[in-house]
């Protein structure tokens, strides 16, 4: 790794990655115990599609670094400092309108972000996003169609959703902070600028919110950290139970 | 969770091919009855078209009528086309 772009894109890369593993772990652990057996299913399908993008994400990750390191070393010998996903995605699972609302607010992000580097001037990059498209649009399909059935639902149901939302809502202003990394890919054009996202994605959830009878919450105080390895308490939880077998095992194979 | 109505899962796995029953599954709404057809029976790429039918839309046969519906039939091996030499040429008979 060479120049000051190189390494932005490396930095860039791991951020994607890492937000979308620690989503993957986070959902799949729903796997045998969602409220149906279809939604359990579902949400480990989203997982695994999440999981899919992290290792593409990784994979140019590591090209990038040049420096011998693979996915696996990234994923499973880093300690939470050394992340750099954003925190929404490691908040804990909750109860599973936490999740949804969790899922709805990202998969919203995600798609207009992915639309985004599809553009993108580095070739990789926007391959990678292509590939990404439509499964994340599936996701997004998924579950804004749960946030309208659970906040347009009963009484109960809408007090969870909207108590979800107050929780998660402090973690979104994250997706659209700009650092000195995003500064410069924005400019050369790598990636999109994060002022039209953060437009679009607040226009794409009050329409969904408005159909789930939900109110927006109100934007107040926003978390940030994630981007560079300042973590909720949750991370490490999350990782001593994902990096298990590695660090038990160091090496280990099947 | 009030148990959400029964829905039956059909498949057409190809173009060409009639939708073939694949199972079952929960879901409150057609909508939702889609999207969990798909993540629970398209999973391996086994599909290029989903019908899902509310399971109560479904008449079926009386188990106990077999002997006046279907036997009738299986004595009546004349009704098979079998009985006609096919030339070899003729292919998917």
């Amino acid at each position: 790794m060479t120049s000051a772009l190189e390494r932005a894109k490396f930095e860039y890369a791991l951020r994607l990655a890492d937000s979308n593993l620690i989503l993957a772990q986070r959902l799949t652990a729903w796997c045998g115990h969602g409220p149906a057996l279809e939604e359990d299913m579902a949400t480990a399908n989203v997982g695994l599609d999440l999981l899919g993008q992290a290792r593409l994400w990784y994979g140019y990750a590591v090209e990038l670094e040049g420096r011998g390191r693979t996915e696996d070393d990234l994923a499973y010998l880093r300690d939470a400092p050394a992340w750099r996903n954003l925190l929404i995605v490691e908040q804990p699972n909750g109860n599973y309108g936490d999740t949804i609302a969790r899922q709805f607010l990202y998969d919203t992000w995600h798609q207009l972000l992915v639309a985004g580097l599809a553009r993108s001037r580095d070739v990789r990059m926007a391959e990678i996003a292509v590939k990404s498209e439509k499964e994340v649009a599936y996701h997004v399909r998924r579950s804004a169609d749960m946030m309208i059935r659970l906040g347009d639902g009963t009484d109960q149901s809408r007090t969870i959703m909207q108590a979800a939302l107050a929780r998660l809502w402090p973690f979104t202003g994250e997706m659209f902070a700009e650092d000195e990394v995003d500064l410069l890919l924005i400019e050369s054009g790598v990636i999109p600028a994060a002022g039209t996202l953060a437009d679009s994605w607040r226009h794409d959830v009050e329409q969904v919110l408005e159909r789930a009878t939900l109110a927006v919450p109100r934007s107040g105080w926003m978390q940030s950290g994630g981007k560079s390895g300042r973590h909720t308490e949750h991370l490490g939880h999350l990782l001593t139970e994902m990096q298990f077998l590695q660090r038990a095992y160091p090496g280990a194979q099947w | 969770m009030n148990e959400w109505p029964l829905w039956e899962v059909f498949i057409r796995s190809q173009h060409g091919l009639a939708h073939k029953h694949v199972g079952s599954l929960h879901a409150s709404d057609a909508t939702m009855a889609l999207n969990n057809a798909r993540d629970v029976y398209t999973r391996r790429n086994e599909g290029v078209s989903i019908w899902v039918i509310p399971s109560v839309q479904i008449v079926a046969s009386d188990p106990a009528d077999k002997a006046e519906l279907f036997e009738p039939a299986n004595n009546k091996i004349y009704r098979h086309p079998t009985f006609f030499p096919i030339p070899d040429e003729v292919k998917h008979l």
